[in-house]
């Protein structure tokens, strides 16, 4: 029989020390995430805030762009959110409504499901050939404004289906029961119920959607983003400026890098601001309707 | 107010949405532009269909009605399978004649990518190259913070610091990745050169830091996700044998996580080979086959955008970009499908215990 040496047994200090350390170093971590945000929030609120006035925002550029404002891109980015959030939030939602409401676990439901995935996995500079090969050539939309909200619709729409999915899952299925026990058809208690229950929730999923996609650049590359446009698109099926692409542009094909950095972190303030409006006013109602979930 | 009065409100909400209308129609002189021709037809477009939905009810037949109204639903159902196909159909459409025209040991063996000169080379590898070198040098960068971060969110952290800390991820996760570009090719692009001595303000590694950045917030979240879901039995029982925190951590959570954590990393990797703006602007673009995270390399992604713009429609070279389409949208959908299979199987594990 061997003996047992007591002290072997004893916990080890180094453990503890380990532990304290790894927490530090977690914790550093974590922090980093933080720190990083603070940084460039202030790095792009340093260089851009010179420049930021009225006229900045009101005015179109001028000078091949080393001088005036970003109205015209404001405008296009406007222009190309609403006519995108136009197209892809009923079908979005319509499709939420399909796999949450009516097609249960079939395998139709299941196909559908594994292609709101794919399609969420492709890489945007494949949806800006995806837009160039079939909105712009195929259907000679042309190089516009609706090609551009064709193209970023198909790639907001997974994103809209899963967020509206996730409001009509917060609805308890009594709701549904009681519903269906009145003699209402689905339709009816998908539209009478389930919609006006869940429609707060699907608001957000939308604005946080929408503030996803609000700088993305790459589906816009070839499917209607211009360099350079001194005036606002008047029709769908015009060229048009966009903030994000103004980005791009000024950041590497500038005339002049001195003179138009000033205006590209300009243009970078906005768009941050812009997107961080989305989010923010998507977090804010997300929390407001959980603490409403709470009394169901 | 006038809602105490049932008459006035059945009128106002009757006449609500035709005001509404005009009203649109209405202010849309005020812009010149297209959102004026949206408020135009918008507002037309509202009272159509307000109208129509209040007539039809009353002449069609319930059970028609409701038919209809599933096809139209079934049919949104549908249009993602609808537009997976589109993307993959005309994708191939246009990069298959590339396939045809450019011999495959060219394309897949060639070192140099040249589709400009008067013999034009078509040789993806150093696209490839500097894609695998970007998305690997981002892998080791963004994985282990990713990963602590989760860690420290759902083992660690009190209430308050998740407030602070989940709210900054999220935010981080939906700045433009234009500007997580710009912010590379500006500060970053001063930072190595200082700090290396390297002659490249734009490099592989500035490419990935900036990445490393912008995937973060994905590997945090998901992994969190991954975290949260081992069972509680687990840490008790851990905990219960004496472990410290970080004994739990490394020996019971991590490892009953790592499939999570595995798909974590997969969709980030997904999403790292995707990229194109931030790697366009950061990491110089420089066509070559290297290994140096300091020299300038060209993604895939970046040589699409780069060149689209200026090449003549159905050109052999317009095909083989379309060509490089088909490989990434081949790729991704490889490790996205790897990714979600580890997730199911992970799901499944967890939910028997």
């Amino acid at each position: 029989m061997t003996t047992v040496d007591i002290a072997s047994l004893r916990p080890k200090k180094s453990r503890f020390v380990v532990n304290a350390v790894a927490k530090w170093v977690f914790r550093a971590m974590a922090y980093l995430i933080v720190a990083v945000l603070a940084g460039i929030i202030g790095y792009v609120f340093y260089r851009g805030v010179g420049v930021l006035s009225l006229s900045f925002l009101i005015e179109p550029p001028r000078h091949g762009m080393t001088e005036g404002g970003i109205s015209t891109c404001i405008y296009g980015t406007l222009a190309l959110l609403i006519l995108t959030t136009a197209i892809a939030v009923p079908l979005g939602v319509g499709a939420a409504v399909y796999l949450n409401e009516y097609a249960g676990h079939t395998r139709r439901a299941r196909a559908v499901r594994a292609a709101v995935n794919n399609l969420a996995g492709v890489p945007s500079i494949v949806f800006g050939l995806f837009g160039l090969g079939f909105f712009v050539i195929f259907l000679q939309i042309g190089a516009s404004l609706l090609a551009a909200s064709l193209t970023l619709s198909v790639m907001i729409l997974p994103i809209i289906i899963v967020a509206t999915q996730e409001a009509l899952k917060g609805i308890p299925n009594y709701f549904r029961e009681a519903s269906y026990a009145l003699g209402a058809t689905r339709w009816q208690t998908t539209s009478r119920t389930v919609l006006p229950l869940s429609v707060s929730g699907i608001i957000t999923g939308v604005i946080l959607s929408v503030g996803r996609v609000a700088g993305e650049t790459a589906p816009l590359l070839f499917t209607g983003a211009a360099f350079y446009l001194p005036y606002i698109p008047e029709h769908p099926k015009r060229q048009f400026m966009e903030l994000s692409y103004h980005i791009f542009a000024m950041a590497t094909q500038s005339i002049d890098i001195r003179k138009t950095m000033p205006i590209t972190f300009g243009t970078t303030f906005v768009l941050l601001a812009l997107v961080f409006g989305f989010n923010l006013i998507g977090i804010i109602y997300r929390m407001r309707e959980r603490s409403k979930r709470e009394s169901w | 107010m006038i809602f105490k009065f049932p008459k006035l409100k059945r009128g106002f909400l009757f006449a609500a949405p035709y005001l509404a209308g005009l009203l649109s129609m209405a202010f849309s002189y005020a812009d010149p532009g297209v959102i004026g021709w949206f408020m135009w037809y918008g507002g037309i477009a509202l009272m159509v269909v307000v109208t129509f939905a209040k007539i039809l009810p009353k002449i069609i037949p319930q059970k028609v009605r409701e038919k209809t109204i599933d096809i139209f639903i079934i049919a949104t159902g549908y249009s993602s399978i609808v537009a997976i196909f589109l993307i993959f159909f005309f994708i191939f459409k246009e990069g298959f004649t590339a396939f045809v025209d450019i011999p495959l040991a060219d394309l897949f063996g060639g070192k140099i990518w040249q589709p400009n000169s008067i013999v034009p080379k078509y040789g993806l590898l150093p696209l490839i190259n500097g894609t695998l070198l970007v998305t690997g040098l981002t892998a080791v960068i963004s994985v282990p913070i990713g990963v602590g971060t989760a860690v420290y969110i759902s083992e660690v952290a009190g209430r308050r610091e998740k407030e602070i800390i989940k709210p900054a991820i999220e935010l981080l996760a939906g700045i433009p990745s234009v500007i997580y570009g710009l912010l590379g090719m500006v500060i970053l692009g001063d930072l190595i050169p200082a700090i290396t001595g390297t002659p490249f303000r734009l490099n592989a590694l500035n490419g990935a830091i900036v990445l490393s950045v912008m995937l973060m917030p994905t590997i945090a979240s998901i992994a969190e996700d991954a975290i949260h879901n081992v069972p509680r039995t687990y840490r008790t029982a851990a905990a219960a044998m004496g472990a410290t925190r970080f004994e739990r951590i490394t020996r019971v959570i991590l490892p009953a996580a790592a499939s999570g954590i595995a798909a974590a990393v997969l969709l980030s990797v997904a999403r790292t080979l995707g990229e194109t703006m931030a790697v366009l602007l950061a990491t110089g673009n420089a066509a070559q086959l290297t290994a140096n995270p300091l020299a300038s390399v060209r993604t895939m992604t970046a040589n699409i955008a780069i060149e689209m713009g200026e090449v003549p429609f159905g050109s052999t070279h317009y095909h083989a970009l379309f060509a490089i389409g088909v490989v990434l949208f081949t790729i991704t959908f490889l490790v996205n499908f790897a990714a979600d299979t580890v997730l199911t199987r992970f799901a499944k594990k967890v939910g028997k215990e």
